[in-house]
C-alpha cells in the first residue's frame, strides 16, 4: 500500500530579492494565514502539531525554533523545528500523522537571506574546521569540484549545463513568483563571470526571501476537508558521508537513496516513464543533470542529452523544473525543497496558472541541502 | 562511576601548555552579520520610543492590548486591529539582581532586571528592562515604577532609549 497522506492547504508569502517592509515573522504569519484559509481550518483547534525547517545561522537568532509558535498559531501546542530542509520537515509531519499523534499537521519553511549580510560566511562555517577550513574562497568552490567530476565521469557536455539554466530561467517568465526569469541563450550563461570553474554566475541560483506553509492531513480527515488534495505517496531522504574528499562528487548518491525509499513506498517501478512533472534541485545548473540520472529519469550520462533534445521543456515529455526551479524563481536555503512541492502541487491542483501543463496527475520533487552538504530528500505526489 | 575512577587515561593539559604552544589547536573567528528587518509593528514601536512613547497593538478579539505590539494575535490567530499609546509607568512583575557580566566575571556595580507590566497593555504584559536609582536591597516584586528616557537628542529609536525604570514612590 503506498503511502497516503494529504496536502490539504498551501499558503506562501514573499518571493521577492528583499522584503525589509516585513519581519521574518510578519513574513510566516501571512504565508500560514492563507494555507489555513485554504484548508478551510483554524490552527488554534483542528491542528496537533506543527512543524519549522529553519536554521539558526541563517536566521540570526540562536535556539531559533523558540521564535516559531506565535505566527504560526501554535503557542502551547506541539510544534518541533527540523534543522534540515521542507522536505524532510513533510516527513516528519508524515510520521506525525502515520503515528496518531495528529489528524492534522502544519509545515513552515522559510527563507530570510536579506537578513542575512554575509551568507559565504555561513556556507563556509559548514565545512569541516580542521581538515577542511583552510581553503580561502568562496565556498562554491565546492560546486565546482563536483561539476568538473559529473561532467568528467559522465562526459555530459559543458554546453549542457549551461542549457539548464537557459531553460529554467525562461519557464520562470511564466511565473508570478519567478524572481530570476530572463530570456538568455547558452552563450550569454557561459561568457558571464565564472563563480568557481566551470561554474559561471548565471549557473548558480541566487537566495530570494518566501515563506512557505503546507496543511497535511490523515487520509480520513483529508476526505472531510475536501477539494483539490493532493497526496504525499511516497517519501525519503537521505544524508552522505560529510567528507568532500571520500565521496563520490559525479553522482548524487543521497538523491538516489532518497529515491529509491520514495520510489519503493509509493510502488513506482518504473519512474522515467511514471511522472508527468518533476520539481527537482537545480540550486546550480549541473544539479538537474545529475539528480536527473540520480532519480533515474535519466541513463547515467544522457540527462544532457536528453536535455538538449527538449524532453525536459515545460512542452516536453517530462517537463523538469517548469516553474523555473531556484534558477529562474530563486533559491530559498531550507525552504526550497518547500518551494518545490508548492509548485507540484499547484500543477496537480490545476491552479499554475500560465505554467499548468495539461493533465498532470503524477509529481516527483526533490530538494538538496545546498553546499557543502550531501543531504537531500524525495517526495512522489499524486492527485 | 566516576568515584570509582582514580585515573584516567591519557594526561592532563594545563593552561601553561596551551600557551607554550605545547598542543596544536585551530582558532577561527566565526563573524555573521545580520541586519534584520524588524517588520510593521517592531518599526512603529522604535519609532514611538524615539518620541518617547510606548505603544502596544490592540486584538478586539480577545480585547487584549499587547506589547511588545506584533500584527497578529497568537492566541486568537488573527491580525490585530489596532495602535494603543500605553504608559511609561507600571509594576515590577520579577525581578532579578544579576552579579556576573557577560563574560563572566564578577560585577562590581550588580545589574538589575526586571520584568515591568506597563500600565495601559493587559495585565501580565509588558517590557523586560533595566532598575536605577534605587537600591537593590529596596526592590520588591509590586513596586511602582516609571521609565527615566534618555533626551530626545540622544534618542535613535531603541530599546535603550530607555534609560531604566526607576521606582515612581517619593514623585
Ligand atoms: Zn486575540
Amino acid at each position: 500500500m503506498p503511502l497516503r497522506i494529504g496536502i490539504v492547504g498551501v499558503g506562501y508569502s514573499g518571493f521577492d530579492s528583499m522584503t525589509p517592509g516585513l519581519s521574518t515573522r510578519e513574513l510566516m504569519f501571512e504565508a500560514a494565514s492563507r494555507a489555513y484559509e485554504d484548508a478551510g481550518i483554524d490552527p488554534r483547534k483542528d491542528v496537533h502539531s506543527f512543524v519549522c525547517c529553519t536554521e539558526d545561522f541563517w536566521e540570526g537568532i540562536s535556539i531559533t525554533d523558540e521564535y516559531m509558535p506565535d505566527q504560526l498559531g501554535a503557542v502551547l501546542k506541539p510544534l518541533c523545528t527540523i534543522s534540515s530542509d521542507g522536505i524532510v520537515g513533510l516527513a516528519t509531519a508524515c510520521m506525525h500523522i502515520m503515528s496518531g499523534i495528529a489528524d492534522v499537521a502544519v509545515v513552515e519553511s522559510h527563507c530570510k537571506s536579506s537578513d542575512v549580510l554575509n551568507p559565504d560566511e555561513i556556507s563556509s562555517f559548514a565545512l569541516d574546521p580542521i581538515y577542511d577550513h583552510h581553503v580561502n574562497a568562496d565556498p562554491r568552490f565546492v560546486a565546482g569540484l563536483e561539476m568538473a567530476r559529473y561532467l568528467k565521469e559522465t562526459g555530459t557536455k559543458r554546453d549542457y549545463c549551461a542549457q539548464v539554466a537557459v531553460k529554467n530561467k525562461k519557464n520562470a517568465l511564466l511565473n508570478p513568483r519567478g524572481v530570476h526569469g530572463a530570456n538568455l541563450d547558452k552563450r550569454a550563461v557561459l561568457s558571464s563571470k565564472i563563480a568557481a570553474s566551470p561554474l559561471t554566475e548565471l549557473e548558480v541560483s541566487k537566495t530570494i526571501d518566501a515563506s512557505i506553509v503546507f496543511v497535511l492531513a490523515s487520509a480520513q480527515k483529508a476526505k472531510k476537508l475536501g477539494n483539490h488534495t493532493v497526496w504525499i505517496n511516497g517519501i525519503g531522504w537521505s544524508s552522505d558521508t560529510p567528507w568532500i574528499e571520500d565521496r563520490d562528487m559525479a553522482k548524487a548518491a543521497y538523491a538516489e537513496q532518497s529515491a529509491a525509499r520514495a520510489y519503493k513506498m509509493a510502488g513506482v517501478r518504473n519512474p522515467a516513464t511514471y511522472f508527468d512533472l518533476a520539481e527537482i534541485d537545480d540550486t546550480y545548473s549541473y544539479k538537474e543533470l545529475q539528480s536527473l540520472e540520480a532519480l533515474k529519469l535519466a541513463a547515467k550520462g544522457k540527462a544532457g542529452k536528453m536535455l538538449e533534445s527538449g524532453a525536459f521543456d515545460i512542452d516536453g515529455r517530462l517537463p523538469v523544473n517548469a516553474s523555473g526551479g531556484s534558477l529562474g524563481v530563486g533559491h530559498l536555503l531550507e525552504a526550497t525543497g518547500l518551494h518545490r512541492v508548492l509548485e507540484a502541487v499547484l500543477q496537480l491542483r490545476g491552479q499554475a496558472g500560465r505554467l499548468q501543463i495539461p493533465t498532470v496527475k503524477k509529481a516527483l520533487v526533490q530538494s538538496w541541502r545546498g553546499i557543502p552538504t550531501a543531504t537531500g530528500a524525495v517526495a512522489v505526489l499524486g492527485n | 562511576m566516576s568515584q570509582k575512577i582514580t585515573s584516567y587515561p591519557g594526561h592532563e593539559i594545563t593552561p601553561e601548555d596551551v600557551k607554550e604552544g605545547k598542543y596544536l589547536d585551530v582558532v577561527y573567528k566565526f563573524e555573521p552579520k545580520y541586519s534584520w528587518a524588524a517588520g510593521v509593528a517592531i518599526s512603529r514601536f522604535l519609532a514611538e520610543l524615539k518620541e518617547g512613547r510606548i505603544i502596544a497593538r490592540k486584538c478586539l478579539n480577545c480585547e487584549r492590548i499587547l506589547v511588545p505590539p506584533r500584527m497578529y494575535c497568537e492566541r486568537c490567530f488573527r491580525p490585530t486591529d489596532e495602535w494603543v499609546r500605553i504608559k511609561d509607568t507600571g509594576t515590577i512583575n520579577t525581578y532579578s539582581i544579576s552579579h556576573v557580566g557577560t563574560d563572566a566575571r564578577r560585577l562590581k556595580t550588580p545589574i538589575l532586571v526586571a520584568v515591568v507590566d506597563l500600565d495601559g497593555a493587559t495585565p501580565g504584559m509588558g517590557i523586560l528592562h533595566n532598575l536605577g536609582e534605587v537600591e537593590p536591597s529596596k526592590i520588591k516584586v509590586g513596586m511602582r515604577v516609571r521609565a527615566v528616557w534618555k533626551s530626545s537628542s540622544e534618542r535613535q529609536g531603541a530599546i535603550t532609549d530607555i534609560r531604566y525604570f526607576k521606582p515612581i514612590g517619593d514623585e
